[in-house]
């Protein structure tokens, strides 16, 4: 079976041959190359704001701010900021896995709206115009939370364009996630159940929610800080009777739901692959799915635990966080279901397994240390510290990042049709683990130590830990780019992915490797729960690039 | 070896104790937890390994099971907010004999007044062993003061008061650092904190040859003219009288009932139409723009002061606790 897909190779006809041109691309509606049109935007965009974090490393390597100027510094970080977080993570695993694998894991031949996907990526590409145009007419140093009144009375960089520009974007993830839910609501195949959707759709489910009900938010707060700088409305400005702590407020309602949108589809790719690789059915499906909507759904309402020093009221950061517990709980039986799926199981350790390993160990440290900012006690010390700094990097490069790449190493056989060189992959995986922790664990240190963020120049006694970070972030920047340079080689030299090259359950495995132009030469009829390791086949040897 | 390598802060608040106690709790929980999931994890990953004639034994999951790591986590969780917040509530009650300062903030220096005048800027002393209460306001950004070593910060707003007080248990100078982004020179923002010896602190407070807080606001009290309408001598002028306001619930003309804080008393100064006491018409004319923060500061703690009993003696002094107002 195998091999018989392999020998098809050459003339079947796929997505990616089915036409030519740049036109056929600029133009597609095939949720498989709007997929690949942002995979290369995305990646764009994570190079660039890579590039900014790296310039920010080199700048804490000493005390003194002697690499750049004060204000580039609060550029780098502003754009570092901006950048990853709305042009590369929040887009990360939903556009580019997500587009591709939704409708092939439903059984459908494209998403609801093929039309309006594209427009999604315009709006990103437009979106990502006027970002670049922000970064080359001189930058913007609001930091990526816009804070009210600096953003919109003390500032003379370019605000409004990023802000504009962050507005665009958001109704491309707006669209992305409508999309998202007509499709799994309307286009799901005969038998696929929604007791049988993978995970991986459940957590996209679930993103979608709060890109549609959270985006819009973001989009409201960012007008009215443009509209607060060119017209002096006196809406945040407490000179002019508005109230600075309204814009924090309107942000972080949307902001902080954001993170899951940077954590549960990592959450939904893990699942796919932890199974894979243990051969098991995911332990406890039911809670597994609804942890998701459960995160999904009480993650808009502790958005103030972010301004626990800020000035409210006792009261209400009380509550604000006792409801941040609440969170925390559908987040552990995630953890522990994934861990207890590996139980009995038969476990390999491909490459897309290390990151799910790495996943699960860093998206548990980060998952712990919100438990300790959740506490007001605690946070009063460590908020606004590199404590923070760590403890987000844990969740969105920890796991959103590490599940990204993950799913990429488990997907790119469908994708490209080619198996990647799976000893670079594991090489690059544990040059990641190793980096990233090494870049990050000393934050955390650091900021119990009182070291603020956001700082060009900080006290000497906080050297060493810094140091050992920006070594850290250097192992991990050539982690980040061993992947590109092999998956790149692997288009051409890659040996040919035959379907199935895991043995994985569900649908998008039972197409040839790149699937045609809509998915399935039939359409499939689903009888199976998600997940039936023990009725699939182990592949005998799974056949790697060397 | 490690004196080069810092791992831990210094300790020199009457609170820093209290959030070392629930961080090192937190560690221990965090690291047993962590520990748990990365053993059974790496065992599974070996013991349940690939091999010749290995098959999964499929488990669907057990209701049991997950309710157990649902809900002893969370017991552990109810720990964590139980005592979080009692720190918080500690530190959000300043004791009511509290020395207050007076904090100015703007881009990028910290500006301090203390009640019997001195003026420091980046640069605050304080006596070991007593309450600081810090009242703080921005003339421009949002800062956040923050001192490590206190283990306490709190957002410095402008247009309002934001406070926070501590106690300082060990004499020396710690880092005091603006912990919200605010322009520029954010991370030049910085300054410190000496905590003093009380003998010590004696000495350098009366270096200096400054005049109180409260008496520059009299001073500004009656310049200003506010002295006419605001009688203190127990005639009824146009406006209610503030002997003996500050600290109690005030009756308002809508019917409402706020406390006279140092907000109220701000509030009402620059938006005197705001919220008008009963009994009165909202005649008083704003002094929006026309203070200083620092001015501001010397009217509030003048209006404070004259809430002590006739005595005039600064609320600092020993044995004034029983002559606060109760509600």
């Amino acid at each position: 079976m195998a091999t018989e897909a392999v020998v098809e190779q050459g003339e079947r006809e796929t997505y990616l041959n089915a036409v030519y041109g740049l036109k056929s691309w600029l133009l597609t509606t095939d949720h498989k190359r709007i997929a690949l049109l942002y995979l290369i935007s995305i990646t764009f965009f994570f190079f660039i704001g890579g590039f900014f974090a790296l310039l920010i490393r080199l700048e804490l390597l000493t005390p003194g701010g002697d690499l750049v100027t004060a204000d580039t510094y609060n550029k780098l970080f502003t754009m570092h900021g901006q950048i990853m977080v709305f042009f590369f993570l929040i887009p990360s695993i939903p556009a580019v896995l997500g587009n591709f694998l939704i409708p092939m894991m439903i059984g459908a031949k494209d998403l609801a709206f093929p039309r309006i996907n594209l427009l999604s990526w315009y709006l990103y590409v437009a979106a990502g115009l006027l970002m670049m145009y922000t970064i080359l007419a001189g930058g913007v140093d609001t930091g990526w939370t816009f804070y009210t009144p600096l953003s919109t009375e003390f500032l003379t960089t370019n605000v409004a364009t990023s802000a504009i520009s962050i507005f665009i974007a958001g109704f491309s993830s707006i669209f992305t996630g409508l999309n998202f839910i007509v499709t799994i609501h309307r286009m799901r195949a005969p038998g696929m159940t929604w007791n049988r959707l993978p995970l991986f759709v459940w957590a996209h489910y679930a993103t979608s929610l709060i890109q549609i009900l959270g985006t819009p938010v973001l989009a409201i707060s960012l007008t009215l800080v443009a509209l607060e700088r060119l017209l002096h409305l006196g809406i945040f400005n407490p000179a002019l009777g508005g109230d600075p702590l309204l814009f924090q407020h309107l942000f972080w309602f949307y902001s902080h739901p954001a993170v899951y949108i940077m954590i549960l589809p990592g959450m939904g790719v893990v699942s796919e692959v932890v199974c894979c690789f243990s051969r098991k059915r995911i332990f406890g499906y039911k809670a597994m799915a609804l942890a998701l909507l459960g995160i999904a759904v009480v993650g808009f309402l502790v958005w103030a635990h972010h301004m626990f020093v800020a000035g409210i009221s006792l009261y209400a950061a009380l509550i604000f966080s006792l409801l941040s517990y609440f969170v925390a709980v559908p987040s552990a039986i995630k953890v522990f279901n994934w861990t207890a799926t590996m139980y009995k199981g038969s476990i390999r350790y491909d490459t897309p397994m290390l990151y799910a390993f790495g996943f699960i160990g860093l998206f548990t440290i980060g998952g712990l240390t919100g438990l300790f900012l959740a506490s007001l006690g605690i946070d009063v010390h460590v908020t606004d510290t590199y404590f923070v700094v760590a403890h987000f990097h844990y969740i969105m490069v920890g796991g959103m990042v590490m599940a990204y790449l993950g799913g990429m190493h488990f997907y790119w056989p469908k994708i490209s049709g080619r198996m990647y060189p799976e000893a670079w992959g594991k090489l690059a995986a544990l040059l990641v683990f190793v980096g990233f922790n090494l870049t990050f664990f000393p934050q955390f240190i650091l900021g119990y130590m009182g070291m603020p963020r956001r700082y060009h120049a900080y006290p000497p006694e906080f050297q060493i830990l810094n140091v050992l970070s920006t070594a850290g972030a250097s192992i991990l920047a050539i982690g980040y780019l061993l992947p590109m340079v092999y998956f790149l080689w692997s288009m051409r030299y890659g040996k040919p992915a035959p379907a199935n090259p895991w043995g994985a359950a569900g649908l998008e495995w039972q197409t040839p490797s790149p699937p045609p132009t809509f998915n399935f030469d039939e359409q499939p009829v689903v009888t199976w729960d998600a997940y039936n390791y023990d009725e699939i086949p182990e592949p005998e040897e799974v056949p790697v690039a060397h | 070896m490690f004196e080069h390598v810092p791992l831990w802060p210094t300790a020199a608040s009457s609170i820093s104790g209290w959030v070392d106690a629930l961080y090192i709790f937190l560690l221990l929980v965090s690291a047993t937890m962590s520990g748990l999931i990365f053993t059974l994890v790496t065992v599974f990953a070996i013991k349940y390994r690939k091999r010749p004639g290995r098959h999964a034994e499929q488990i669907e999951g057990s209701t049991m099971l997950e309710l157990t790591w649902s809900i002893i986590p969370f017991g552990v969780m109810l720990v964590f907010f139980v005592w979080g917040a009692l720190i918080y509530f500690r530190e959000h009650t300043p004791p009511q004999n509290a020395d207050e300062v007076y904090t100015v903030a703007k881009q990028w220096m910290w500006k301090f007044e203390h009640k019997e005048g001195q003026r420091e800027i980046n640069e605050l002393h304080v006596p070991v062993g007593r309450d600081i209460k810090m009242i703080m306001t921005s003339q421009d950004v949002i800062h956040s003061f923050y001192v490590p070593a206190f283990r306490v910060k709190q957002d410095v707003l402008p247009g309002r008061y934001t406070t926070i007080w501590f106690r300082a248990t060990k004499p020396g100078t710690y880092h005091l650092f603006c912990a919200e982004y605010c322009g520029t020179q954010h991370s030049g923002m910085v300054g410190s904190v000496v905590v003093m010896e009380p003998r010590d602190y004696e000495a350098w407070m009366s270096g200096a040859g400054s005049q109180p807080l409260a008496v520059t606001g009299q001073a500004l009290f009656s310049q200003l003219g506010c002295i006419t309408c605001h009688r203190s001598d127990n005639t009824q002028g146009r406006g209610p009288t503030l002997v003996g306001m500050y600290g109690r619930p005030v009756l308002l003309e809508d019917g409402r009932t706020v406390v006279a804080d140092e907000n109220y008393v701000r509030e009402s100064i620059l938006e005197p139409a705001a919220k008008v006491v009963k009994g009165f018409s909202p005649v008083m004319p704003t002094f929006q723009g026309q203070l200083s923060d620092e001015q501001l500061n010397s009217l509030v703690a003048y209006i404070k002061q004259m809430a002590q009993p006739p005595s005039g003696q600064p609320a600092n002094a020993k044995g004034m606790a029983t002559a606060t107002p109760q509600p």
